[in-house]
């Protein structure tokens, strides 16, 4: 309670706190029932957490609450920082905003400063005392929680960019030794540099010697990201396999074109069929259709 | 110039000579294993050459020059040069330093690269005009 950066004048009240607070925390256990129904109510009025059913909702007030009341005693932020970190992980998945979290801490910390009030309305002196033993603590569990929350939501969201960037460029085996790599969506330079490297690291597990690279999925390629795709094609040949890119949108060819990009090393194929069929015949695969239906 | 023991294997297989760089080389050892490798072609009459350069995780831009040196002298001897084994990360590198190995053919590894030539050797080619 008495951090040594405290001020000195908060250090005295602090001391005559905290033979406060373990009153404080006996009354808001004694009332622990009336209390978070009133917290609980106070939040539905709010129209916070309605992402929740009212029994999960029941559950988490009561463990918060309990939580809550149990740092007042304490003053141990850090098994809040796991308890928040911990309620963090289960509610963002339902989609409970930041300003929900806080709304509910900062509703709680109202309502038992409410029933402090109420409890010690006759002595303003000793009301005073009270609440500067409260205030503080409750402000830190106030702060703790919503940077808990923000943290746990940012780990999300970047475990999240990881999954995306992963799964955005598939290096995909089609046939013996042919591979194909969808490209959809914005090609920036940080995405041209992860491809590549999945590429090439394809063509060695794969054993690829002709690639097809579709683009018809990008919108738009700018002139880095043009001269990375033709030294990734230049890459590729040093592992011994010839690229073949496809799709090219005729945005993407006229600026290819316009911005004088060198591409007379590329070999390009106007959509994704037609380029699997000259890696086909590259390959020495010749395709067949059979009539199904009259040998039967 | 290098007269030490010869750090590169260089190994005859018919009329191919595969040569397995084995290990880092600075310049003087490569000009040397050039030297070897050139006059060997002309002793065991070999029609390829295959360089396998697996085992390297860097290749500079001298190496690559001497690659390319290697292959335009053994062509002149009357040898096809195919260089195989360029690690991803190797490849990802020369790409990003503007290095590449201009018209000599790369396949991914060893067998690739004697399937390369086994090709050529069933078309119709004069040995000095075989490359591309």
């Amino acid at each position: 309670m008495s951090a040594p950066s405290d001020a000195p004048q908060e250090q005295v009240l602090t001391l005559a706190g905290a033979e406060l607070l373990p009153q404080l925390v006996a009354h808001l256990r004694e009332h622990r029932a009336k209390l978070r129904d009133e917290w609980s109510a106070r939040i539905r009025e709010a129209h916070l957490l309605d992402a929740m059913t009212p029994q999960e909702m029941a559950n988490e007030t009561t463990s918060v609450y309990d939580n809550y009341v149990e740092v007042l005693e304490t003053g141990s932020v850090e098994a809040l920082q796991h308890y928040a970190r911990d309620l963090s992980e289960r509610i963002i998945p339902r989609g409970v905003e930041t300003h929900e979290v806080i709304g509910i801490v900062l509703l709680l910390r109202d309502v038992l400063a409410r029933s402090l009030f109420a409890k010690y309305q006759d002595d303003f002196a000793l009301l005073n005392e009270v609440l500067d033993a409260y205030e503080p603590a409750a402000n830190r569990i106030a702060n703790t929680v919503a940077v808990s929350f923000v943290d746990e939501r940012e780990r999300v969201i970047r475990q999240q960019q990881d999954a995306i960037r992963e799964l955005s460029t598939p290096v995909l085996p089609v046939r013996e030794r042919l591979l194909i790599l969808p490209i959809i969506g914005v090609l920036d330079s940080e995405r041209a540099k992860q491809l590549t490297e999945q590429l090439l690291g394809g063509i060695r597990t794969h054993r690829a010697k002709v690639v097809v690279m579709d683009i018809t999925g990008a919108p738009e390629i700018d002139e880095t990201v043009a001269n990375h795709l033709v030294q990734t094609v230049d890459a590729s040949r040093l592992m011994g396999a010839s690229v073949i890119i496809t799709g090219l949108s005729p945005t993407i060819a006229q600026t290819l074109v316009t911005i004088g990009v060198d591409l007379s090393k590329m070999n390009t194929i106007g959509d994704l069929q037609g380029g699997l069929e000259e890696a086909e015949r590259l390959l020495g695969y010749r395709t067949t259709r059979t009539e199904v239906a009259e040998e039967s | 110039m290098n007269t030490g023991p010869a750090l590169v294997s260089i190994l005859r297989q018919g009329d191919t000579l595969v040569a397995s760089v084995n290990t880092a080389l600075d310049d003087s050892e490569m000009l040397r294993f050039q030297t070897d490798l050139i006059r060997q072609i002309g002793e065991q009459r070999a029609r390829g050459v295959i360089i396998d350069v697996a085992a390297l995780d860097v290749l500079d831009s001298f190496g690559s020059r001497t690659l390319r040196g290697i292959a335009e002298m053994a062509r002149l001897r009357g040898a096809v040069t195919v260089v195989v084994g360029i690690q991803p990360d190797v490849a990802y590198s020369m790409m990003r330093l503007g290095m590449d190995m201009g018209t000599v053919t790369t396949a991914l590894d060893l067998e690739e690269g004697l399937e390369y030539l086994a090709r050529l050797r069933r078309r119709p080619l004069g040995g000095t005009r075989a490359g591309r």
